[in-house]
Protein backbone atom coordinates (compact mmCIF):
# COMPACT_ATOMS: atom_id res chain seq x y z
CA UNK A 1 0.00 0.00 0.00
CA UNK A 2 2.18 3.05 -1.30
CA UNK A 3 -0.71 5.60 -1.85
CA UNK A 4 -3.20 6.94 0.83
CA UNK A 5 -6.10 6.07 -0.26
CA UNK A 6 -8.71 8.41 1.06
CA UNK A 7 -12.06 7.01 2.60
CA UNK A 8 -15.90 7.58 0.58
CA UNK A 9 -13.41 7.21 -2.68
CA UNK A 10 -13.23 3.84 -3.97
CA UNK A 11 -10.03 3.14 -5.96
CA UNK A 12 -9.34 0.18 -8.11
CA UNK A 13 -5.93 -1.35 -6.35
CA UNK A 14 -4.62 -4.01 -8.17
CA UNK A 15 -5.57 -7.58 -7.29
CA UNK A 16 -2.32 -10.18 -6.54
CA UNK A 17 -3.80 -14.00 -7.50
CA UNK A 18 -3.76 -15.77 -3.99
CA UNK A 19 -1.10 -18.33 -3.34
CA UNK A 20 -1.51 -20.77 -1.44
CA UNK A 21 -0.99 -24.70 -1.07
CA UNK A 22 -3.83 -26.48 -1.83
CA UNK A 23 -5.33 -29.11 0.84
CA UNK A 24 -4.45 -32.79 0.11
CA UNK A 25 -6.61 -35.33 0.00
CA UNK A 26 -4.11 -38.53 0.63
CA UNK A 27 -7.78 -40.55 1.39
CA UNK A 28 -8.72 -40.46 -2.53
CA UNK A 29 -5.52 -41.96 -3.31
CA UNK A 30 -5.86 -45.24 -1.64
CA UNK A 31 -9.84 -44.94 -2.94
CA UNK A 32 -8.35 -44.61 -6.07
CA UNK A 33 -6.13 -47.24 -5.23
CA UNK A 34 -8.59 -50.06 -4.23
CA UNK A 35 -11.00 -49.04 -7.54
CA UNK A 36 -7.96 -49.85 -9.88
CA UNK A 37 -7.58 -53.59 -8.29
CA UNK A 38 -11.53 -54.15 -8.40
CA UNK A 39 -11.59 -52.86 -12.05
CA UNK A 40 -8.62 -54.92 -13.47
CA UNK A 41 -9.74 -57.74 -11.91
CA UNK A 42 -13.56 -57.29 -13.03
CA UNK A 43 -11.52 -56.30 -16.62
CA UNK A 44 -8.88 -59.55 -16.55
CA UNK A 45 -12.32 -61.51 -15.70
CA UNK A 46 -14.38 -60.32 -18.90
CA UNK A 47 -11.37 -60.56 -21.34
CA UNK A 48 -10.41 -63.94 -20.18
CA UNK A 49 -13.43 -66.19 -19.54
CA UNK A 50 -14.78 -67.37 -22.46
CA UNK A 51 -18.38 -68.11 -20.85
CA UNK A 52 -18.86 -64.04 -21.41
CA UNK A 53 -19.04 -65.07 -25.02
CA UNK A 54 -17.71 -61.76 -26.13
CA UNK A 55 -17.50 -62.69 -29.84
CA UNK A 56 -21.17 -63.95 -30.38
CA UNK A 57 -22.01 -60.80 -28.64
CA UNK A 58 -20.07 -58.99 -31.34
CA UNK A 59 -21.43 -61.49 -34.38
CA UNK A 60 -25.01 -60.87 -33.12
CA UNK A 61 -25.22 -57.07 -31.87
CA UNK A 62 -26.29 -56.04 -34.94
CA UNK A 63 -28.20 -59.09 -36.47
CA UNK A 64 -31.22 -58.26 -37.90
CA UNK A 65 -33.87 -59.74 -35.35
CA UNK A 66 -32.17 -57.92 -32.63
CA UNK A 67 -31.60 -54.51 -34.32
CA UNK A 68 -35.62 -54.59 -35.48
CA UNK A 69 -36.07 -55.71 -31.50
CA UNK A 70 -34.71 -52.95 -30.26
CA UNK A 71 -36.91 -50.54 -33.07
CA UNK A 72 -39.69 -52.41 -31.48
CA UNK A 73 -38.90 -51.52 -27.95
CA UNK A 74 -37.58 -47.90 -28.63
CA UNK A 75 -41.69 -47.76 -30.62
CA UNK A 76 -43.37 -49.00 -27.91
CA UNK A 77 -41.28 -47.11 -25.18
CA UNK A 78 -42.23 -43.66 -27.21
CA UNK A 79 -45.95 -44.31 -27.94
CA UNK A 80 -46.43 -45.47 -24.54
CA UNK A 81 -45.13 -42.41 -22.76
CA UNK A 82 -47.17 -40.54 -25.62
CA UNK A 83 -50.25 -42.06 -24.38
CA UNK A 84 -49.11 -41.71 -20.81
CA UNK A 85 -48.25 -38.13 -20.75
CA UNK A 86 -51.10 -36.87 -22.91
CA UNK A 87 -53.46 -39.25 -20.38
CA UNK A 88 -51.84 -38.13 -17.44
CA UNK A 89 -51.66 -34.23 -18.12
CA UNK A 90 -55.74 -34.89 -18.64
CA UNK A 91 -55.98 -36.44 -15.33
CA UNK A 92 -54.43 -34.71 -13.36
CA UNK A 93 -56.45 -31.63 -14.44
CA UNK A 94 -59.29 -33.76 -14.20
CA UNK A 95 -58.01 -34.66 -10.23
CA UNK A 96 -57.79 -30.44 -9.64
CA UNK A 97 -61.16 -29.63 -11.35
CA UNK A 98 -63.64 -28.29 -8.75
CA UNK A 99 -66.30 -30.58 -10.77
CA UNK A 100 -66.78 -33.67 -8.47
CA UNK A 101 -67.37 -36.04 -11.27
CA UNK A 102 -64.48 -34.99 -12.89
CA UNK A 103 -61.96 -35.24 -9.94
CA UNK A 104 -63.64 -38.64 -8.73
CA UNK A 105 -63.60 -40.30 -12.15
CA UNK A 106 -59.49 -39.77 -12.23
CA UNK A 107 -59.38 -40.60 -8.82
CA UNK A 108 -60.76 -44.03 -9.84
CA UNK A 109 -58.68 -44.68 -13.05
CA UNK A 110 -55.51 -44.02 -11.07
CA UNK A 111 -56.67 -46.16 -7.99
CA UNK A 112 -57.18 -48.90 -10.73
CA UNK A 113 -54.30 -48.98 -12.91
CA UNK A 114 -51.82 -47.86 -9.96
CA UNK A 115 -52.77 -50.51 -7.86
CA UNK A 116 -52.35 -53.79 -10.50
CA UNK A 117 -49.47 -55.20 -11.58
CA UNK A 118 -48.56 -53.85 -15.32
CA UNK A 119 -48.02 -57.53 -16.12
CA UNK A 120 -51.12 -58.51 -15.10
CA UNK A 121 -53.08 -55.61 -16.52
CA UNK A 122 -51.13 -56.26 -19.74
CA UNK A 123 -52.36 -60.00 -19.69
CA UNK A 124 -56.04 -58.78 -19.22
CA UNK A 125 -55.63 -56.69 -22.53
CA UNK A 126 -54.28 -59.42 -24.59
CA UNK A 127 -57.19 -61.27 -23.03
CA UNK A 128 -60.51 -58.39 -23.48
CA UNK A 129 -60.98 -60.59 -25.96
CA UNK A 130 -62.48 -63.26 -24.14
CA UNK A 131 -64.89 -61.07 -22.08
CA UNK A 132 -65.97 -58.86 -25.05
CA UNK A 133 -65.76 -60.83 -28.94
CA UNK A 134 -67.24 -57.96 -30.59
CA UNK A 135 -66.90 -54.23 -30.00
CA UNK A 136 -69.82 -52.61 -31.49
CA UNK A 137 -70.51 -48.18 -31.77
CA UNK A 138 -74.33 -47.45 -31.62
CA UNK A 139 -76.78 -45.92 -29.05
CA UNK A 140 -75.99 -47.34 -25.64
CA UNK A 141 -78.75 -50.28 -25.42
CA UNK A 142 -80.10 -49.66 -28.27
CA UNK A 143 -79.37 -50.13 -32.17
CA UNK A 144 -75.44 -50.99 -32.92
CA UNK A 145 -74.38 -49.40 -36.37
CA UNK A 146 -71.05 -51.36 -36.53
CA UNK A 147 -69.09 -53.81 -35.14
CA UNK A 148 -65.59 -55.08 -35.41
CA UNK A 149 -64.60 -57.71 -33.74
CA UNK A 150 -62.21 -57.72 -31.14
CA UNK A 151 -59.44 -59.80 -32.18
CA UNK A 152 -58.91 -58.11 -35.09
CA UNK A 153 -59.40 -54.43 -33.35
CA UNK A 154 -56.72 -55.38 -30.52
CA UNK A 155 -54.13 -57.14 -32.04
CA UNK A 156 -50.86 -57.82 -29.96
CA UNK A 157 -48.95 -54.70 -30.49
CA UNK A 158 -52.36 -52.30 -29.41
CA UNK A 159 -52.34 -54.68 -26.73
CA UNK A 160 -48.96 -53.53 -25.19
CA UNK A 161 -49.57 -49.92 -26.01
CA UNK A 162 -52.82 -50.11 -24.06
CA UNK A 163 -51.94 -51.94 -21.28
CA UNK A 164 -48.13 -49.84 -21.15
CA UNK A 165 -49.85 -46.17 -21.93
CA UNK A 166 -52.93 -46.62 -19.57
CA UNK A 167 -51.05 -47.77 -16.68
CA UNK A 168 -48.29 -44.99 -17.08
CA UNK A 169 -50.89 -42.25 -17.42
CA UNK A 170 -51.80 -43.11 -13.73
CA UNK A 171 -48.42 -42.84 -12.97
CA UNK A 172 -47.84 -39.77 -14.89
CA UNK A 173 -50.91 -37.90 -13.37
CA UNK A 174 -49.67 -38.40 -10.09
CA UNK A 175 -46.46 -36.59 -10.92
CA UNK A 176 -47.89 -33.91 -13.45
CA UNK A 177 -50.29 -33.12 -10.20
CA UNK A 178 -47.54 -32.83 -7.87
CA UNK A 179 -46.00 -30.34 -10.46
CA UNK A 180 -49.35 -28.03 -10.57
CA UNK A 181 -49.70 -28.14 -6.99
CA UNK A 182 -45.98 -26.87 -6.24
CA UNK A 183 -46.85 -23.93 -8.67
CA UNK A 184 -47.22 -20.61 -6.24
CA UNK A 185 -50.95 -19.60 -5.72
CA UNK A 186 -50.35 -16.09 -6.36
CA UNK A 187 -49.51 -17.01 -10.21
CA UNK A 188 -52.41 -18.50 -10.36
CA UNK A 189 -54.34 -15.32 -8.76
CA UNK A 190 -52.05 -12.67 -11.41
CA UNK A 191 -53.21 -14.77 -14.45
CA UNK A 192 -56.82 -14.49 -13.09
CA UNK A 193 -56.57 -11.11 -12.53
CA UNK A 194 -55.32 -10.08 -15.50
CA UNK A 195 -59.02 -12.12 -16.91
CA UNK A 196 -57.73 -15.13 -17.47
CA UNK A 197 -59.81 -18.33 -17.34
CA UNK A 198 -58.65 -21.95 -15.97
CA UNK A 199 -57.77 -23.12 -18.92
CA UNK A 200 -55.88 -20.45 -20.39
CA UNK A 201 -54.03 -20.17 -16.51
CA UNK A 202 -53.52 -23.92 -16.58
CA UNK A 203 -51.80 -23.85 -20.17
CA UNK A 204 -50.15 -20.29 -20.13
CA UNK A 205 -48.89 -19.99 -16.17
CA UNK A 206 -49.08 -22.94 -13.99
CA UNK A 207 -48.16 -26.08 -16.68
CA UNK A 208 -44.98 -24.22 -18.22
CA UNK A 209 -43.76 -23.39 -14.50
CA UNK A 210 -44.90 -27.10 -13.30
CA UNK A 211 -42.61 -28.48 -16.21
CA UNK A 212 -40.01 -27.95 -14.12
CA UNK A 213 -41.00 -30.39 -11.31
CA UNK A 214 -42.67 -32.60 -14.10
CA UNK A 215 -39.52 -33.41 -16.49
CA UNK A 216 -36.87 -34.85 -14.13
CA UNK A 217 -39.32 -37.98 -12.75
CA UNK A 218 -40.97 -37.92 -16.42
CA UNK A 219 -37.54 -38.82 -17.59
CA UNK A 220 -37.39 -41.25 -14.78
CA UNK A 221 -40.60 -42.64 -16.14
CA UNK A 222 -39.57 -43.13 -19.76
CA UNK A 223 -36.30 -44.84 -19.29
CA UNK A 224 -38.33 -47.01 -16.68
CA UNK A 225 -40.74 -47.41 -19.54
CA UNK A 226 -37.79 -48.53 -21.97
CA UNK A 227 -37.33 -51.45 -19.53
CA UNK A 228 -40.84 -52.50 -19.01
CA UNK A 229 -41.44 -53.20 -22.83
CA UNK A 230 -39.58 -56.06 -21.91
CA UNK A 231 -42.94 -57.68 -20.06
CA UNK A 232 -44.88 -57.52 -22.98
CA UNK A 233 -44.14 -61.17 -23.34
CA UNK A 234 -47.70 -61.24 -20.98
CA UNK A 235 -49.40 -60.75 -23.99
CA UNK A 236 -47.75 -61.97 -25.86
CA UNK A 237 -45.76 -59.65 -28.09
CA UNK A 238 -43.01 -61.25 -29.28
CA UNK A 239 -40.80 -58.90 -31.44
CA UNK A 240 -39.24 -56.42 -28.96
CA UNK A 241 -35.36 -56.43 -27.64
CA UNK A 242 -35.72 -58.98 -24.74
CA UNK A 243 -37.51 -61.82 -26.29
CA UNK A 244 -35.73 -61.46 -29.60
CA UNK A 245 -32.21 -61.73 -27.63
CA UNK A 246 -33.28 -64.42 -25.67
CA UNK A 247 -34.65 -66.69 -28.57
CA UNK A 248 -31.32 -66.54 -30.16
CA UNK A 249 -29.84 -67.40 -26.77
CA UNK A 250 -32.32 -70.62 -26.68
CA UNK A 251 -31.73 -71.59 -30.11
CA UNK A 252 -27.84 -71.00 -29.61
CA UNK A 253 -27.83 -72.83 -26.43
CA UNK A 254 -26.20 -69.63 -24.98
CA UNK A 255 -28.56 -67.63 -23.33
CA UNK A 256 -26.08 -65.96 -20.78
CA UNK A 257 -24.24 -63.80 -23.70
CA UNK A 258 -28.08 -62.71 -25.29
CA UNK A 259 -28.79 -61.47 -22.06
CA UNK A 260 -25.50 -59.09 -21.97
CA UNK A 261 -26.38 -57.97 -25.30
CA UNK A 262 -29.70 -57.07 -24.37
CA UNK A 263 -28.67 -54.90 -21.28
CA UNK A 264 -25.88 -53.39 -23.44
CA UNK A 265 -28.36 -52.48 -25.88
CA UNK A 266 -30.79 -50.96 -22.63
CA UNK A 267 -27.78 -49.22 -21.57
CA UNK A 268 -26.95 -47.69 -24.41
CA UNK A 269 -30.57 -46.45 -25.04
CA UNK A 270 -30.79 -44.87 -21.40
CA UNK A 271 -27.46 -43.46 -21.91
CA UNK A 272 -28.95 -41.45 -24.91
CA UNK A 273 -32.42 -40.98 -22.84
CA UNK A 274 -30.39 -39.39 -19.95
CA UNK A 275 -29.39 -36.90 -22.96
CA UNK A 276 -32.08 -35.93 -23.95
CA UNK A 277 -33.44 -35.28 -20.34
CA UNK A 278 -30.21 -32.79 -19.59
CA UNK A 279 -31.33 -30.71 -21.75
CA UNK A 280 -35.01 -30.51 -21.96
CA UNK A 281 -34.52 -29.69 -18.01
CA UNK A 282 -31.80 -26.87 -18.73
CA UNK A 283 -34.71 -25.80 -21.29
CA UNK A 284 -37.54 -25.17 -18.53
CA UNK A 285 -35.24 -23.72 -15.58
CA UNK A 286 -35.36 -20.54 -18.22
CA UNK A 287 -36.31 -18.03 -15.46
CA UNK A 288 -35.89 -19.90 -12.24
CA UNK A 289 -32.24 -19.49 -12.18
CA UNK A 290 -29.98 -16.52 -13.08
CA UNK A 291 -27.98 -18.19 -15.18
CA UNK A 292 -28.51 -21.48 -17.03
CA UNK A 293 -25.95 -24.60 -15.93
CA UNK A 294 -23.59 -24.98 -19.10
CA UNK A 295 -23.88 -28.18 -21.19
CA UNK A 296 -21.15 -30.56 -20.72
CA UNK A 297 -20.08 -29.03 -24.02
CA UNK A 298 -19.79 -25.73 -22.75
CA UNK A 299 -18.21 -26.90 -19.99
CA UNK A 300 -15.38 -28.61 -22.09
CA UNK A 301 -14.83 -25.52 -23.75
CA UNK A 302 -14.59 -23.30 -21.10
CA UNK A 303 -12.01 -25.86 -19.34
CA UNK A 304 -10.10 -26.06 -22.63
CA UNK A 305 -10.06 -22.27 -22.89
CA UNK A 306 -9.09 -21.56 -19.54
CA UNK A 307 -6.38 -24.09 -19.58
CA UNK A 308 -5.27 -22.01 -22.69
CA UNK A 309 -5.45 -18.91 -21.73
CA UNK A 310 -3.16 -19.20 -18.38
CA UNK A 311 -0.20 -20.83 -20.45
CA UNK B 1 -77.48 3.40 -9.66
CA UNK B 2 -76.76 2.88 -13.38
CA UNK B 3 -76.24 6.33 -14.88
CA UNK B 4 -72.86 7.91 -15.42
CA UNK B 5 -72.31 9.86 -11.99
CA UNK B 6 -72.92 6.78 -9.75
CA UNK B 7 -70.10 5.69 -8.01
CA UNK B 8 -67.14 3.74 -9.97
CA UNK B 9 -66.98 1.43 -6.77
CA UNK B 10 -70.10 0.99 -4.11
CA UNK B 11 -69.91 -1.37 -1.22
CA UNK B 12 -72.84 -1.84 0.99
CA UNK B 13 -72.54 -3.71 4.06
CA UNK B 14 -69.97 -6.18 2.63
CA UNK B 15 -69.73 -9.60 4.67
CA UNK B 16 -67.00 -12.26 4.43
CA UNK B 17 -66.49 -15.26 6.62
CA UNK B 18 -63.86 -17.71 6.26
CA UNK B 19 -65.55 -20.75 8.51
CA UNK B 20 -66.58 -19.33 11.58
CA UNK B 21 -63.68 -16.39 11.21
CA UNK B 22 -65.47 -13.16 10.79
CA UNK B 23 -63.49 -11.41 8.39
CA UNK B 24 -65.40 -8.17 6.89
CA UNK B 25 -68.35 -7.38 8.91
CA UNK B 26 -70.33 -5.19 7.54
CA UNK B 27 -67.78 -2.53 5.05
CA UNK B 28 -69.56 0.28 3.39
CA UNK B 29 -67.46 2.51 1.09
CA UNK B 30 -67.87 4.62 -2.21
CA UNK B 31 -65.15 5.61 -4.25
CA UNK B 32 -65.82 7.75 -7.41
CA UNK B 33 -64.01 7.83 -11.27
CA UNK B 34 -60.42 9.53 -10.82
CA UNK B 35 -60.52 9.19 -7.03
CA UNK B 36 -57.69 7.49 -5.09
CA UNK B 37 -59.05 5.43 -2.08
CA UNK B 38 -56.42 4.30 0.71
CA UNK B 39 -57.05 2.22 3.04
CA UNK B 40 -54.90 1.81 6.21
CA UNK B 41 -55.01 -0.21 9.55
CA UNK B 42 -53.60 -3.77 11.51
CA UNK B 43 -52.92 -6.42 10.16
CA UNK B 44 -55.69 -8.82 9.64
CA UNK B 45 -58.10 -6.34 10.18
CA UNK B 46 -59.47 -7.00 6.96
CA UNK B 47 -57.93 -4.56 3.88
CA UNK B 48 -56.38 -7.26 1.63
CA UNK B 49 -59.72 -9.57 2.11
CA UNK B 50 -62.09 -6.55 0.79
CA UNK B 51 -59.55 -5.70 -1.88
CA UNK B 52 -59.90 -9.51 -3.12
CA UNK B 53 -63.75 -9.36 -2.99
CA UNK B 54 -63.85 -6.26 -5.44
CA UNK B 55 -62.60 -8.48 -8.17
CA UNK B 56 -64.30 -11.48 -7.56
CA UNK B 57 -60.85 -13.72 -6.19
CA UNK B 58 -62.98 -13.99 -2.95
CA UNK B 59 -66.71 -13.86 -2.68
CA UNK B 60 -69.02 -12.29 -0.61
CA UNK B 61 -71.34 -13.36 2.08
CA UNK B 62 -73.57 -10.70 1.88
CA UNK B 63 -73.91 -7.43 1.08
CA UNK B 64 -73.52 -5.57 -2.32
CA UNK B 65 -70.30 -4.78 -3.98
CA UNK B 66 -70.79 -3.09 -7.39
CA UNK B 67 -67.92 -1.67 -9.76
CA UNK B 68 -69.64 1.27 -12.54
CA UNK B 69 -72.92 -0.09 -10.78
CA UNK B 70 -72.60 -3.53 -12.21
CA UNK B 71 -72.80 -6.22 -9.26
CA UNK B 72 -69.71 -7.73 -8.87
CA UNK B 73 -70.05 -11.82 -9.82
CA UNK B 74 -73.67 -11.78 -9.94
CA UNK B 75 -76.73 -10.80 -12.02
CA UNK B 76 -79.63 -9.03 -10.99
CA UNK B 77 -82.76 -10.10 -12.78
CA UNK B 78 -86.16 -9.15 -10.88
CA UNK B 79 -84.85 -9.12 -7.97
CA UNK B 80 -83.02 -12.22 -7.87
CA UNK B 81 -79.33 -12.83 -8.06
CA UNK B 82 -77.73 -15.46 -10.21
CA UNK B 83 -74.38 -16.55 -9.96
CA UNK B 84 -72.21 -15.51 -12.88
CA UNK B 85 -69.93 -18.47 -15.29
CA UNK B 86 -66.68 -18.50 -15.02
CA UNK B 87 -66.42 -16.97 -17.90
CA UNK B 88 -68.50 -13.47 -17.14
CA UNK B 89 -66.59 -12.90 -14.23
CA UNK B 90 -63.43 -13.02 -16.52
CA UNK B 91 -64.52 -10.17 -18.85
CA UNK B 92 -65.50 -8.59 -15.27
CA UNK B 93 -61.91 -8.93 -14.09
CA UNK B 94 -60.43 -7.01 -17.47
CA UNK B 95 -61.31 -3.58 -16.63
CA UNK B 96 -59.92 -3.94 -13.08
CA UNK B 97 -56.24 -4.42 -12.42
CA UNK B 98 -54.72 -5.36 -9.59
CA UNK B 99 -51.08 -5.72 -8.28
CA UNK B 100 -50.09 -7.64 -5.21
CA UNK B 101 -47.79 -7.41 -2.49
CA UNK B 102 -45.34 -10.23 -3.95
CA UNK B 103 -45.07 -8.57 -7.14
CA UNK B 104 -46.41 -12.33 -9.07
CA UNK B 105 -45.03 -12.10 -11.89
CA UNK B 106 -44.67 -15.11 -13.83
CA UNK B 107 -41.07 -16.26 -13.36
CA UNK B 108 -40.58 -17.77 -16.64
CA UNK B 109 -41.28 -14.83 -18.82
CA UNK B 110 -39.63 -11.78 -19.63
CA UNK B 111 -40.81 -8.76 -18.29
CA UNK B 112 -42.43 -7.62 -22.02
CA UNK B 113 -43.95 -11.10 -21.97
CA UNK B 114 -44.96 -10.66 -18.46
CA UNK B 115 -46.94 -7.37 -19.51
CA UNK B 116 -47.90 -8.95 -22.62
CA UNK B 117 -49.45 -11.91 -21.38
CA UNK B 118 -52.98 -10.36 -20.74
CA UNK B 119 -53.38 -8.87 -23.73
CA UNK B 120 -52.20 -11.88 -26.15
CA UNK B 121 -53.70 -14.65 -24.28
CA UNK B 122 -56.78 -13.12 -23.28
CA UNK B 123 -58.17 -10.81 -25.86
CA UNK B 124 -56.29 -12.32 -28.68
CA UNK B 125 -54.21 -9.74 -29.67
CA UNK B 126 -51.43 -9.32 -32.43
CA UNK B 127 -48.12 -10.67 -30.98
CA UNK B 128 -46.20 -7.36 -32.35
CA UNK B 129 -48.41 -4.88 -31.56
CA UNK B 130 -49.15 -6.09 -28.27
CA UNK B 131 -44.76 -6.05 -27.29
CA UNK B 132 -45.14 -2.92 -28.77
CA UNK B 133 -47.50 -1.76 -26.35
CA UNK B 134 -46.03 -3.39 -23.31
CA UNK B 135 -42.26 -1.65 -24.37
CA UNK B 136 -43.76 1.03 -24.04
CA UNK B 137 -45.70 0.63 -20.74
CA UNK B 138 -42.54 -0.58 -19.47
CA UNK B 139 -41.32 2.80 -20.79
CA UNK B 140 -43.70 4.82 -18.46
CA UNK B 141 -43.11 2.63 -15.16
CA UNK B 142 -39.24 3.86 -16.01
CA UNK B 143 -38.13 0.03 -17.49
CA UNK B 144 -37.89 1.00 -21.22
CA UNK B 145 -35.19 -0.85 -21.36
CA UNK B 146 -35.68 -3.87 -19.37
CA UNK B 147 -38.05 -5.92 -21.90
CA UNK B 148 -35.83 -8.88 -22.32
CA UNK B 149 -35.30 -9.32 -18.34
CA UNK B 150 -36.67 -11.84 -16.44
CA UNK B 151 -38.04 -11.23 -12.92
CA UNK B 152 -35.03 -12.88 -11.16
CA UNK B 153 -32.67 -10.93 -12.52
CA UNK B 154 -34.69 -7.40 -10.87
CA UNK B 155 -34.72 -6.16 -8.27
CA UNK B 156 -38.19 -5.71 -5.88
CA UNK B 157 -38.78 -2.42 -7.38
CA UNK B 158 -38.44 -3.21 -10.55
CA UNK B 159 -40.77 -5.91 -10.48
CA UNK B 160 -43.37 -4.26 -8.76
CA UNK B 161 -43.26 -1.67 -11.68
CA UNK B 162 -43.43 -4.67 -14.33
CA UNK B 163 -46.30 -5.84 -12.21
CA UNK B 164 -48.23 -2.44 -12.53
CA UNK B 165 -47.65 -2.23 -16.02
CA UNK B 166 -48.57 -5.77 -16.52
CA UNK B 167 -51.87 -4.63 -15.15
CA UNK B 168 -52.35 -1.53 -17.28
CA UNK B 169 -51.63 -3.96 -20.37
CA UNK B 170 -54.97 -4.63 -20.02
CA UNK B 171 -56.20 -1.22 -19.87
CA UNK B 172 -58.23 -1.10 -16.58
CA UNK B 173 -60.13 2.15 -15.27
CA UNK B 174 -60.07 0.37 -11.69
CA UNK B 175 -56.21 -0.10 -10.17
CA UNK B 176 -56.21 -2.12 -7.10
CA UNK B 177 -53.39 -2.28 -4.55
CA UNK B 178 -52.76 -4.83 -2.03
CA UNK B 179 -49.40 -3.43 0.15
CA UNK B 180 -48.11 -2.86 -3.20
CA UNK B 181 -44.64 -1.38 -1.27
CA UNK B 182 -44.64 -4.03 1.88
CA UNK B 183 -42.03 -6.62 0.54
CA UNK B 184 -40.02 -4.13 -0.61
CA UNK B 185 -36.08 -2.74 0.70
CA UNK B 186 -36.84 0.34 1.96
CA UNK B 187 -34.77 2.10 -0.37
CA UNK B 188 -36.93 0.67 -3.19
CA UNK B 189 -40.65 2.03 -1.97
CA UNK B 190 -39.65 5.40 -3.42
CA UNK B 191 -39.65 4.11 -7.07
CA UNK B 192 -42.93 2.36 -7.05
CA UNK B 193 -44.76 5.02 -5.19
CA UNK B 194 -43.73 7.45 -7.63
CA UNK B 195 -45.13 5.08 -10.02
CA UNK B 196 -48.15 5.46 -8.50
CA UNK B 197 -48.58 9.04 -7.77
CA UNK B 198 -47.58 9.45 -11.80
CA UNK B 199 -50.88 7.18 -12.59
CA UNK B 200 -53.06 8.95 -9.85
CA UNK B 201 -52.53 12.14 -11.48
CA UNK B 202 -53.20 10.60 -14.65
CA UNK B 203 -56.49 10.26 -13.99
CA UNK B 204 -56.98 6.61 -12.81
CA UNK B 205 -59.37 5.63 -10.00
CA UNK B 206 -57.19 3.43 -7.56
CA UNK B 207 -57.85 1.57 -4.42
CA UNK B 208 -54.40 1.39 -2.08
CA UNK B 209 -54.29 -0.90 0.58
CA UNK B 210 -51.17 0.29 2.01
CA UNK B 211 -48.72 1.16 5.38
CA UNK B 212 -47.52 4.48 3.90
CA UNK B 213 -49.34 6.55 5.77
CA UNK B 214 -47.27 9.66 3.32
CA UNK B 215 -48.96 8.48 0.32
CA UNK B 216 -52.66 8.25 1.84
CA UNK B 217 -51.59 11.86 2.66
CA UNK B 218 -50.55 13.50 -0.33
CA UNK B 219 -51.58 11.51 -3.45
CA UNK B 220 -55.09 10.38 -1.55
CA UNK B 221 -58.69 11.24 -2.09
CA UNK B 222 -60.68 9.46 0.59
CA UNK B 223 -58.76 7.73 3.71
CA UNK B 224 -60.23 5.00 5.47
CA UNK B 225 -59.27 2.98 8.44
CA UNK B 226 -60.50 -0.36 8.48
CA UNK B 227 -59.88 -2.32 11.74
CA UNK B 228 -62.06 -5.47 12.76
CA UNK B 229 -63.92 -6.05 9.58
CA UNK B 230 -65.29 -2.65 9.03
CA UNK B 231 -64.68 0.85 7.94
CA UNK B 232 -63.97 2.35 11.22
CA UNK B 233 -63.62 5.99 10.16
CA UNK B 234 -63.36 7.70 6.79
CA UNK B 235 -62.99 10.83 5.38
CA UNK B 236 -60.38 13.50 3.40
CA UNK B 237 -56.76 12.34 4.15
CA UNK B 238 -55.34 15.56 5.60
CA UNK B 239 -58.83 16.06 7.94
CA UNK B 240 -58.70 11.99 9.14
CA UNK B 241 -54.73 11.68 9.88
CA UNK B 242 -55.45 15.60 12.37
CA UNK B 243 -58.39 14.35 13.81
CA UNK B 244 -58.67 10.66 14.19
CA UNK B 245 -62.03 10.51 16.32
CA UNK B 246 -62.08 7.03 17.88
CA UNK B 247 -59.10 5.52 19.92
CA UNK B 248 -58.05 2.40 18.09
CA UNK B 249 -57.22 4.97 14.96
CA UNK B 250 -55.32 6.89 17.44
CA UNK B 251 -53.76 3.96 18.65
CA UNK B 252 -52.87 2.88 15.10
CA UNK B 253 -51.37 5.86 13.96
CA UNK B 254 -49.38 6.12 17.45
CA UNK B 255 -47.90 3.25 16.26
CA UNK B 256 -47.24 3.46 12.62
CA UNK B 257 -46.05 7.58 12.72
Amino acid sequence: MSTVSTPGEPQARSKPPIEAVPVRHPGRWVGVGIVAIFAAMLVHSLLTNPNWGWSLISEWIFAPPIVKGVGVTLLLTFLSMIIGLALGVLLAIMRLSPNPVMSGSAWVFVWAFRGTPVYVQLFLWANVIALYTTLSLGIPFGPEFFTFETKTLIPAFVAALLGLGLNEAAYMAEIVRAGILSVDEGQEEAATAVGMSRLQTLRHIVLPQAMRVIVPPTGNETISMLKTTSLVIAIPLTTELFFQASAVGNRLFQPFPMAILASIWYLALTSILMVGQFYIERYYAKGAMRELPPTPIQKWRRRLGRGGSND
Amino acid sequence: MTDQNGPKLLAENVHKAYGRNEVLRGIDMQVRTGEVACIIGPSGGGKSTFLRCINHLEKIDSGRLSVDGELIGYHQRGGKLYEMRDKEVAAQRRSIGMVFQRFNLFPHMTAAENVMAGPVVVRGDNKKKARERAIDLLGQVGLGDRGDSYPMQLSGGQQQRVAIARALAMDPDLMLFDEPTSALDPELVGEVLDVMRKLASSGMTMVVVTHEIGFAREAGDILAFIDAGVVAEIGEPRELLANPQTKRFQDFLGKVL
